[in-house]
């Protein structure tokens, strides 16, 4: 399954060329797969080794250890509650239980329906906000059993859409690489390659 | 809130206050934009250091700033930029955005709310020490700061403040944003760095892997924190020492702290830095007022989760850097967690040392094993299955991640992660052995303190990266 698009094998390129050496582009390109695939499939890791001429089991070597690739197909949505020690002190284990209650299933597994996923996750750089959370990477703040139980009926009405794309996708901007991209790295770098 | 725990603070009753050097966009609707961020003086210090200093210029006002990194090891970043050997070339500027030691939250602000003032920062640190690239690392889990960053810097690009022929002059340089993807080892600088070249992120040791001499590509490269370059305009603007004032004779500038846990109004506020005490800070009413009902203060963490804690004989400390060290923790990266009376120890104790072993890269075996037995060893005593030898196993396996359980921690691993998950145990065992025994003892948490069972499955070891 999923190699690369076209489109995306264009921007892919343009990503490489960011870098002074192309196994840099390794994880950004695992991010464009799992945003083309909704996960990382083995055909997509191949694909990115030919693109930065490593091994794909060097790929592989390196997806692994990130814990925001998925390997097989997750919930379109997936629901991260943290319960690391801020959020802990205030109500984030209850709140992941209640996650658990409302959808069926355990941290770490996905609705039947494919539609969610729960995590129960490390600390989300939101401590004030706490107890806190994120649905695709998007942030809920000081949430109470309420508002997950609105977050969850909104999600599966479609109500949200707009403002959290499907899981995979995450910054909806992307940085351009324009005529005015200087590549003094690059340059310097082939200097110091060639020594 | 209540306004009567604001009295007698021990800085004769004066709250210090200062401007708002690095937050002042973040109330704005704008602040984030281009236009934004030029209308409100933006980009000026970019255009003065390029115009009007030379580099060793820039450079000596950002050592006359005494500027601390903002990153967690509190190094002075003009004494670091001045490792990077002479004449070495290609160097390289890499941006620490990776924020995900437990409890702080500024530098997502910082890249949310006022990316420029990050982007103009950058360029100014790489015009100094002669950057020919700078990468911009973002955490994974960040959308949002990733969005807005990508977004400013297209219009950075565009008005030719960053690439190439910057402002008209003949320095040019580029600025690649990049995002991790989970894991927290990653924030340590050469775990980044390997992450940055396509690896599992595993730190290298150091030395000889020192950054400013063998780092990205095994060229001399710098790492800062996010904060740390954010204050960089203000510095070129105003100057080194006129920064250095706003802070403590030890501890320059201002500086941001993120204040979560048992208070009333958990915030994330810029205070002068090395003035201000602990108290101070949860208790006024322009900062947390006060701890949650009334309580009392049980512990706080002053500096993130790898900090060792501290109690209310603490409280009066100022949040200056020498004066915590000796006091035997760390300001780390400005992340304060408060836990009042109510607190269950034990409970506290596991959750932060979990996130040591589930965040454990497994390349040292003590930290690997280490973190994962002193994860379970806690577990079995919060759900009852605590022995009477668990105490002193919990301080033997620590023994052995961190000899002497010394601080900061004599190393036996290639970086301090470790160590830092001793920092717990030797934090609230020594303190609140009792609520250890109790557990052991009768299965659940002393009387008076909020007693939550456990939640099945919340047992993790050093499985996650391995
Ligand atoms: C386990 C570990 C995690 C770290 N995480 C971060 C982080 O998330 N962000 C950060 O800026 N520095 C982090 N640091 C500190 C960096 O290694 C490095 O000292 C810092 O980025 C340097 O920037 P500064 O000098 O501007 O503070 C971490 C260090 C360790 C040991
Ligand atoms: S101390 Fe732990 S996190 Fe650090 S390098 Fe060793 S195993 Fe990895
Ligand atoms: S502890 Fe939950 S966001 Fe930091």
């Amino acid at each position: 399954m999923s190699r690369f698009n076209d489109s995306n094998v264009t921007l892919a390129k343009e990503i490489i060329g960011r870098f002074p050496r192309p196994k840099s582009a390794v994880i950004p390109l695992l991010h464009l797969a799992q945003e083309q695939d909704g996960y990382v499939t083995r055909d997509a890791m191949s694909h990115i080794a030919e693109l930065v001429n490593v091994t794909t089991a060097e790929v592989y070597g390196t997806a692994t250890f990130y814990e925001m690739f998925k390997f097989e197909p997750i919930g379109k949505y997936c629901v991260n509650v943290c319960t690391n020690i801020a959020c802990q002190l205030v109500g984030g284990w209850e709140l992941l239980e209640h996650a658990e209650e409302k959808l069926g299933i355990k941290a770490g597994s996905t609705t039947e329906d494919g539609l969610f996923t729960i995590e129960d996750v490390e600390c989300i750089a939101a401590c004030t906000e706490a107890p806190a959370i994120q649905v695709n990477y998007r942030y809920r703040y000081k949430v109470t059993a309420e508002n997950l139980d609105q977050l969850i009926d909104d999600l599966r009405a479609g109500r949200l859409a707009d403002e959290i794309p499907p899981h995979g996708t995450l910054a909806r901007v992307r940085q351009r690489t324009t005529d005015t991209w200087a590549n003094t790295g690059i340059e310097a770098q082939a200097k110091v390659d060639a020594r | 809130m209540s306004d009567n725990t604001t009295a007698n603070y021990s800085l004769g009753g004066q709250v210090p206050t200062g401007p708002k050097i690095l937050t002042s966009r973040w109330e704005s609707a704008d602040g984030h934009t281009y236009d934004g961020y030029v209308r409100t003086g933006g980009y000026t210090a970019l255009r003065k250091a390029l115009t009007t200093m030379s580099p060793a210029q820039v450079h000596d006002e950002v050592k006359a700033s005494e500027m601390q990194g903002r990153g967690g090891a509190g190094f002075p970043a003009g004494t670091k930029w001045g490792f990077l050997p002479a004449d070495v070339h290609p160097r390289y500027l890499v941006i620490n955005g990776d924020e995900s030691e437990p409890g702080t939250y500024k530098d997502r602000l910082l890249m949310e709310k006022d990316p420029h003032q990050l982007i103009e920062g950058i360029i100014i640190a790489c015009y100094a020490f002669g950057a020919a690239q700078a990468f911009l690392y973002v955490r994974g889990e960040m959308a949002l700061a990733q969005e807005r960053l990508a977004q400013a810097l297209n219009d950075a690009y565009a008005n030719n403040l960053v690439g190439k022929r910057i402002c008209g002059t003949d320095f040019s340089v580029d600025i690649t944003l990049t995002w991790g993807a989970g894991a927290y080892i990653v924030g340590e600088e050469t775990a980044l760095i390997e992450s940055l070249e396509g690896e599992r992120g595993m730190p290298r040791l150091k030395p000889p892997f020192f950054p400013a001499s063998k780092g990205l590509y095994m060229q001399p490269t710098i790492v800062n924190n996010v904060e740390t370059l954010s204050n960089l305009p203000y510095i070129v603007n105003q100057g080194g020492t006129s920064f250095k004032d706003l802070g403590g004779a030890t501890s320059s500038g201002m500086r941001i702290f993120a204040v979560s846990g048992h208070v009333n109004k958990p915030g994330v506020f810029e205070v002068p830095n090395g003035i201000t005490t602990f108290r101070m800070l949860f208790e006024a009413p322009e900062y947390c007022g006060g701890v949650r009902s009334d309580r009392k203060v049980k512990a706080f963490i002053p500096g993130g989760a790898s900090a060792m804690w501290f109690f209310d004989e603490h409280l009066d400390l100022p949040l200056d850097k020498p004066t915590v060290d000796q006091a035997g923790s760390m300001l780390g990266s400005g992340a304060i967690v408060v836990m009042d009376e109510t607190t269950d120890m034990v409970k506290a104790c596991w959750r932060v040392v979990r996130f040591f072993a589930r965040e454990s890269c497994g390349k040292c075996t003590p930290c690997r094993e280490g973190t994962t037995w002193l994860e379970r060893i806690l577990h079995r005593i919060l759900t009852g299955n605590g022995r009477r030898e668990d105490l002193d196993l919990l301080f033997e396996v620590s023994e052995s991640i961190s000899p002497g359980l010394a601080w900061p921690p004599r190393q036996t691993t290639i970086c301090p992660l470790g160590p830092s998950a001793v920092s717990p145990i030797a934090s609230a065992v020594n303190r609140f052995r009792h609520e250890f025994e109790h557990y052991i003892e009768h299965g659940r948490a002393i009387a008076g303190v909020e007693y939550v069972p456990m939640h099945a499955g919340s047992s993790h070891g050093a499985h996650a990266h391995v």
